[in-house]
């Protein structure tokens, strides 16, 4: 069996007699305009994934709706001829959450795209969910304010695909994830009913229902408007770059500054081989004999951030970095980054394809976690670039392969699966940020035992009780975990601890 | 020590469940006066207490939920960290399980985040005597539905509550309050306008024409801030004291008998027109008013404006068939039964604590 799971497998609502297709496209053209409503095979093809170009599907239809009642229109339309509905924001999301459904009809947001208003004094902004991440920062921006989450896709990714998966960015250690900067949303659900969840004012009535909304992606309902929390601007931002000659020690110096009372606004790591591949990238002037690069982000008022630099200098020294440099001015602090952020346009560089993992582990496992991958590497023959939100633990191994070789995409999947099974197992994560999608659905079944995964279902249901949204993503089924044979780990307690792993 | 307490608890859950009894976990039921109904046989959660993981460079501690609130925050005093939402306690032996379950949040919320943010993961024993661990110990993980947040704030309606691992941040390097003389609409602006800028508030509370602010942060942070901001300042005796009177409600306005009604406000909601002493917090998101109004008639004003109404101490007088909470709109309603429904099928938890349906 491919380690990656077929997107076909997704169908848990059964065949549609032939009939339906027609039926269903005249029905939604009833409900669309004309240009909102894509049929035709060609056109469909642009829709066939999303940001996992490992799988691809074909739907039935693409709906485009422009407006909440036509978002309406188009979910009670496949609510009431059973057909599934797949959500989708710009399609940049990792983990397959948008992959269509063979039988299903995929609802784009992406024309949702305006921008209601933004209240400095609030310091809130209502957009719709089409918006990109970054446009709610540059309208925020004329007011001294941002949105905080600044995933590494954010000139491309929409506000809608940030709530379905719970985004984070660099700058989340410190500003929190998209559930700490959403403050409400509206919501259509599979049977084409608005709800309010969350609100303007602090802690709504009753059930958190907005916790479970964000980051359920897409498989509890349509999000038509968000509000976000804006955040004011720091005067001033600076960033300390710190080279050392062993990954151990660099792993060392982020528990110490975070031991010592420092949150940094970003604190990122990543290994030689990305330093390189980086540096003929954008040539941002890395230390390329280091084993490995510290980058850690200061903001605040003058005095805050030099305060802090200061503290964290004397912290990088004692953990025995072997070079420490300060940006002395913004083009120095933007250059220092660059190379960070150029990360999965280099692997795209050197290598024909890559695949971008997401577990999170307790810090402390960090130099257990490289070493133990620096090995798989070894073990299945492939090249491995090692960039990191190192301050939460947030691992993003970049698996080097060729999609043209079936032999390196099988063991780039396999790769990928013994780096999530191995983050579960030291005590974290599948995924930190990116979502299970499709992609993870298999390891969900080692991360949670049966009775966690069938109150998934069952919260899942709440909302959908005709099983329509998105279904086969994010929560595998009992009898999926079955068939695996996958060992539940729980709580970084391996079955059979004296079993050698990897 | 666990497994035992464990079975235990499911003995009695499943029993309640076979007869149609309902069960009503608690801890030192310091916060038993905010509920629609205490309905329900008590279970007492403090059958197990004590830390069961803190580890101040990863940044979380893991609890039973019987484990006394102060005990904790003693604990990651002793380490420079703190529980940054400031949950209030309302009694002496208040528990970490009843703070989750109200999911209150103090002063430092408008800077620092709510209960809820900085929940990491809960263990649940389900109404079918399932133990369940959703979440975990690291800051980031978006495998499966949120559970554990929406467990913070459900009142004891959707489980036992057994273990809960929350996010801890580092104290403040240094704090300082000013005081500023200033009427209610005055203190709103002033508020907003700090709110909007790289201000390093940390707490706001007006009361009686005296605006109370506190500052955190790096010292130089502080007298950096000062200077923008004005007013005289507290010494820090004093201004321990005001804020932990604003946490605890043990200062004056508090005390007495009448209604006390906490409304939560959209940030630019102006000054309202109503009878009875007010206290604002929260840079006027969260306002207190002692007053013996009409609930009804109370709620559509603060509807109006987007807001909602809590009444948090009802007095003795008070009808709580007017509804303690804020009713919900009959979608959202839907989708809360349905939860309910999820979680505890036999309705053995708390019923009616929260809503009268639930």
């Amino acid at each position: 069996m491919s380690a990656l799971p077929q997107a076909h497998e997704a169908a848990a609502v059964p065949p549609l007699g032939s009939t339906v297709r027609p039926a269903l496209i005249a029905e939604l053209a009833r409900v669309l305009p004309e240009d909102c409503l894509i049929t035709d095979l060609g056109r469909l093809r642009a829709y066939e994934c999303d940001g996992l170009m490992l799988m691809r599907e074909m739907p039935l239809a693409v709906a485009l709706p422009t407006t909440e009642a036509q978002v309406m229109a188009v979910l009670r339309t496949c609510h009431r001829l059973g057909v599934p509905v797949v959500p989708r924001g710009a399609g940049t999301g990792l983990s397959g959450g948008a992959t269509p459904h063979k039988q299903g009809v995929v609802l784009s947001t992406a024309r949702l795209n305006r921008i209601v208003s933004v209240d400095r004094l609030a310091q809130q902004a209502v957009v719709q969910p089409g918006v990109r991440n970054l446009a709610v920062s540059e309208a925020a921006a004329p007011y001294g304010l941002y949105y905080a989450p600044d995933p590494s896709s954010q000139i491309a990714c929409s506000i809608g695909g940030n709530v379905a998966e719970n985004s984070g960015g660099v700058h989340c250690l410190k500003y929190g994830l998209t559930v700490h900067n959403v403050l409400r949303v509206r919501m259509v659900t599979m049977a084409g009913e608005v709800m309010e969840i969350g609100s303007a004012a602090p802690d709504s009535p009753g059930y958190d229902l907005l916790a479970v909304t964000i980051g359920s992606e897409g498989l509890l309902g349509v999000v038509t408007e968000v509000t976000v929390k804006l955040v004011p601007k720091p005067r001033v931002a600076r960033c300390v770059l710190a080279a050392f000659d062993d990954i151990r020690r660099a792993g060392q110096a982020v528990a110490d500054i975070i031991a010592a009372g420092i949150i940094p606004a970003g604190l990122e790591m990543m290994d030689q081989a990305t330093a390189a591949a980086v540096e003929q990238f954008v040539h941002a002037g890395y230390p390329l004999d280091a084993a490995a690069i510290l980058l850690c982000e200061s903001d605040g008022t003058e005095e805050e951030v030099q305060d802090e630099i200061a503290r964290v200098r004397v912290l990088l020294d004692t953990a025995g970095a072997t070079e420490i440099r300060i940006s002395s001015d913004e083009a120095e602090r933007l250059r220092f980054w660059a190379g960070r952020k150029a990360a999965f346009p280099a692997a795209g560089r050197i290598s024909p394809d890559y695949y971008c993992m997401d577990g999170t582990i307790p810090r402390k496992r960090l130099a257990e976690m490289l070493e133990a991958m620096e090995v798989m590497a070894k073990k299945y023959g492939l090249g491995l670039l090692n960039v990191f939100h190192a301050g939460d633990g947030n691992l993003h191994p970049l698996i080097l392969f060729d999609s043209n070789d079936p032999d390196s995409v099988h063991r780039a999947e396999a790769f990928g699966v013994e780096i999530l099974e191995l983050s579960v197992a030291l005590g974290g994560t599948i995924t930190g940020e990116h979502g299970v999608g499709l992609e993870k659905i298999n390891q969900m079944c080692s991360q949670f035992a049966s009775d966690e995964l069938d109150m998934f279902h069952r919260v899942k249901a709440a909302f959908d009780p005709a099983g329509l949204m998105n279904p086969g993503k994010a929560v595998p089924t009992l009898h999926r975990c079955a068939e695996m044979g996958r060992m539940h780990v729980h709580h970084g307690e391996l079955p059979h601890p004296e079993l050698p792993r990897f | 020590m666990t497994h035992s307490l464990h079975a235990v608890l499911r003995e009695q859950v499943l029993e309640a469940a076979a007869h149609g009894r309902a069960l009503r976990p608690h801890g030192s039921g310091s916060k038993d006066f905010l509920a629609q109904s205490l309905g329900g046989v008590p279970l007492d959660m403090r059958g197990a207490q004590g830390v069961i993981a803190y580890e101040p460079s990863e940044l979380y501690i893991t609890a039973h939920a019987g484990t006394r609130l102060s005990a904790i925050e003693r604990l990651l005093a002793e380490h420079g960290q703190m529980l940054a939402f400031e949950a209030p306690h309302f009694g002496p032996y208040a528990t970490l399980g009843g703070a989750l379950a109200s999911g209150l949040s103090g002063p430092r919320r408008i800077s620092a985040g709510s209960l809820r943010d900085f929940v990491l993961g809960v263990t649940l024993m389900d109404g079918q005597g399932r133990v369940l661990r959703f979440g975990g110990q690291v800051m980031k993980n978006v495998a499966g539905f949120d559970v554990s947040r929406l467990i913070a704030g459900s009142f004891g309606t959707l489980g036992l509550v057994l273990e809960v691992t929350l996010k801890v941040l580092p104290r403040p390097q240094a704090e300082q309050t000013r005081v500023l003389v200033l009427d209610e609409a005055q203190a709103l602006t002033r508020m907003r306008e700090w709110g909007a800028q790289p201000l390093p508030v940390s707490a706001t509370a007006w009361l009686d024409g005296r605006l109370a602010v506190r500052l955190s942060g790096a010292q130089t942070a502080l007298d950096a801030a000062v200077r923008n901001i004005g007013g005289d300042p507290l010494n820090a005796t004093e201004a321990a004291a005001l804020w932990q009177s604003m946490r605890e409600q043990t200062h004056g306005f508090f005390a007495g008998d009448t209604p006390l009604w906490r409304l939560s406000l959209p940030p630019m909601t102006p000054v309202l027109p109503l009878d009875g002493p007010r206290l604002v917090e929260w840079n006027g998101m969260q306002r207190w008013l002692r007053s013996d109004v009409d609930a009804d008639a109370l709620r559509h004003a603060v509807k109006a404006v987007g807001g909602y109404a809590t009444l948090f101490r009802g007095g003795s007088t008070v009808d709580r068939a007017l509804g303690v909470f804020e009713p919900l709109a009959p979608e959202v309603m839907a989708v809360h039964r349905r939860l309910k429904q999820a979680f505890d099928p036999s309705g053995v938890f708390s019923p009616g604590r929260l809503y009268a349906e639930l």
